[in-house]
């Protein structure tokens, strides 16, 4: 238990429509039937939803968030427990520095405002992986606020640079994690490891819906959400159950409800204790964090008991935004682009060692490395890490190909082999598979002359003016020649042969 | 915890500006009142002077897992929440509510060593009955019977 969690809560807002996707805006209007429609009745037909997400995300630190118990993975059961983490009498939290710290980055990569001074409190509630009955969190004066975050959409298969949205963060608070419960139905018991919890990277949604101009509705909180795709059902199946709810006259309840996944819909999760109370009262045990900046630092502070936000803030590494920005200027690629090498881990070192070893354009290498690359690591579920080809062997063969050593349907193949690794050089490749593209100008014209020869209809064709058949003939001279010419010069040479 | 506070604040003379207990006491009003967390529709607290509903006795029972609902046990409850309401006496305008008795204190960081080893072996002997190294429980909370299920109440 007490593993470091951080928790961000962002409310957004959007409208809500009947069956489309959410992506598309638009006001919802029912028409009032036998009546012309007045402004005032539509208005009060149409209903804006606001949803925020509360997301758990697991500092990775060494020890826990308030004790010096291992943060483990995949330990035995109960074997990284201190008797704090037991919540055995007697014992007390000690705040983790390096986890204030992680908290004071997170907090400045989302543009937030760190609280210079934040609180901690006790959140009561009741269950066997909570030991001690409540989870220390910060509810009321948590250590960053008001932050917000810039993305893009993607609009279909494609991003559209556009569409940039920007949601709020609300607040960022250091809390304890529970423990993990197993849950044996056969033999009616929990199993309890309090270790940590799983997941490193949790999501709950609290969706409530409303007339514009009117107060906000309840709100419920959705729970087991597995998945990004999950995330966006499970709040539009929210939406639509609240809104008929309260349409044919019924009640929003503020309860917890749970996703299923199978049958799509949320479901309740109240048992019969009935509505939360949780009883926040501030955590006795910790005096406030106090944190400063270059101005506020006592001048004979022990460096390992303060946390200076300006020293945090200048050894940030550097955010996703800037290396996006810093990317489509440095090598001239798309946004959409950036956005992909940044998706996927050891991507970006990827491209850049690949960039650094070709002489082949940016443009061309981003095409190899999220089409071929990325699309050969996905369909086999590996890690960049993971992959196969080095970065220097793509570049050689890219260079191959932007020498014109081979053409683009052998570097495929080439590729292919490389990717089963057995241990083959791409030279000793191309040699093997004689992939080489045809540079001899005498011979490509010899095999352009037979297959002219060979096909005098198309030869009338041609001269007839139907350009078409030209990509026939290139068609038949790239047979002839085993793929191993580059057909703009098979093009050239046809053209001037039937001139 | 009310009481200890409530006779310090007896003893110090229940008049404004004394700090210490009364503060303390101050401060544990001012903030349950600040908390926005907890849900709306819990049952309402009592008024000065007036009964503890028996929908507040149930909800306090359910929340505190403390079964008190005898003639003795709401009497008592009863005389707390009174006493405690001279409290409201006090006028605290303009004084900033204390969180903690220790705000003045530095808050210790600890820096991000492991230093605990396991002591499983230690902590599975004060469970009676474990599985494989984990601490059994019954599934789910175990619920509270209803005010209608239980014996009939002495204090309504």
């Amino acid at each position: 238990m007490a593993a470091p969690i951080l928790r961000c809560a962002r409310a957004g807002r959007c409208w809500s429509l009947g069956s489309r996707p959410r992506r598309t805006r638009a006001l919802f209007a029912e028409p009032v039937p036998g009546r012309v429609r007045e402004q005032s009745s539509a208005a009060a037909h149409e209903w804006a939803a606001v949803v925020g997400l509360e997301i758990h995300a697991q500092i990775s630190s060494n020890s826990k968030l308030f004790s010096g118990s291992q943060v483990s993975f995949l330990a035995p059961p109960n074997s990284s427990v201190s008797f704090f983490d037991a919540s055995l009498p007697g014992t007390l939290p000690v705040l983790n520095r390096r986890c204030v710290k992680a908290a004071v980055m997170t907090g400045l990569a989302l543009n937030c405002t760190v609280n210079k001074k934040s609180l901690f409190d006790r959140k009561h509630y009741f269950y066997a992986d909570l030991p001690a009955g409540y989870q220390i969190t910060q509810q009321r004066l948590p250590i960053a606020v008001n932050g917000c975050l810039t993305y893009s959409l993607s609009v279909g298969a494609h991003w559209s640079p556009s569409a940039t949205k920007t949601v709020r963060i609300k607040q960022i608070q250091l809390e304890q994690d529970s423990g993990k419960s197993l849950h044996d139905d056969t033999r009616s018991q929990t199993l309890i490891d309090l270790n940590r919890a799983e997941g490193q990277l949790r999501v709950d949604a609290n969706v409530s819906v409303h007339h514009p101009g009117e107060p906000l509705g309840v709100r419920t909180e959705v729970k087991n959400l597995n998945s990004i795709r999950f995330l966006a059902k499970a709040i539009d199946y929210e939406i639509q159950r609240q809104i008929e709810e309260l349409r044919n006259g019924g009640k929003i309840l503020n309860e917890t409800r749970a996703f299923d996944e199978k049958l799509g819909c949320t479901v309740s999760m109240r048992d019969k204790e009935g509505k939360q109370d949780y009883r926040f009262m501030p955590e006795p045990n910790l005096p406030p964090l106090i944190l400063y900046d270059a101005e506020s630092l006592p001048t004979a502070a022990d460096p390992q008991q303060v946390v200076n936000i300006d020293w945090i803030r200048e050894r940030l590494p550097e955010l996703p935004s800037v290396t996006r920005g810093r990317l489509v200027e440095q090598y001239g690629i798309l946004p959409e682009h950036s956005f992909a090498l940044l998706n996927e881990d050891g991507l970006l070192e990827f491209f850049q060692t690949v960039m650094k070893e070709t002489r082949a354009e940016p443009k061309k290498v981003i095409g190899w490395i999220l089409s071929t690359f990325l699309g050969y690591l996905k369909q086999r579920n590996l890690a960049v890490s993971e992959s196969p080809i080095s970065p220097s062997s793509l570049a050689e063969l890219l260079s191959l190909v932007d020498s014109k050593v081979i053409s683009l349907p052998a570097a495929k193949q080439v590729f292919e082999e490389l990717w089963q690794n057995q241990g083959k050089t791409t030279g000793q490749i191309i040699q093997e598979k004689k992939l080489e593209l045809l540079q001899n100008q005498e011979e490509l014209e010899e095999i352009c002359q037979a297959v002219l020869a060979e096909h005098p209809q198309e030869v009338m064709a041609v001269k007839k003016g139907n350009q078409k058949v030209v990509n026939k003939l290139i068609g038949m001279v790239r047979r002839a020649t085993e793929g191993r010419a580059d057909p703009i010069r098979i093009k050239q040479i046809l053209e001037k042969q039937l001139q | 915890m009310w009481r200890r506070t409530l006779r310090a604040a007896l003893r110090a003379g229940l008049s404004p500006g004394t700090t210490g207990a009364v503060a303390e006491a101050r401060a544990a009003r001012v903030g349950s009142s600040r908390f926005a967390g907890s849900d709306s529709g819990k049952a309402e607290g009592p008024s000065p002077g007036g009964r503890v509903s028996a929908e507040l006795i149930e909800h306090l029972e359910r929340l505190a897992l403390v079964d008190f609902r005898n003639r003795e046990g709401v009497a008592r409850l009863q005389a707390a929440i009174e006493f405690a309401g001279q409290l409201r006496a006090v006028d605290t305008d303009g004084v900033v509510p204390m969180e903690s008795v220790l705000e003045d204190r530095c808050l210790y960081l600890r820096a991000d060593d492991v230093v605990e080893d396991s002591c499983v072996e230690a902590l599975l002997q004060n469970s009676q009955w474990t599985v494989e190294e984990y601490f059994v429980a019954p599934p789910g909370n175990i619920t509270l019977p209803k005010q209608s299920e239980q014996d009939p109440v002495t204090e309504s």
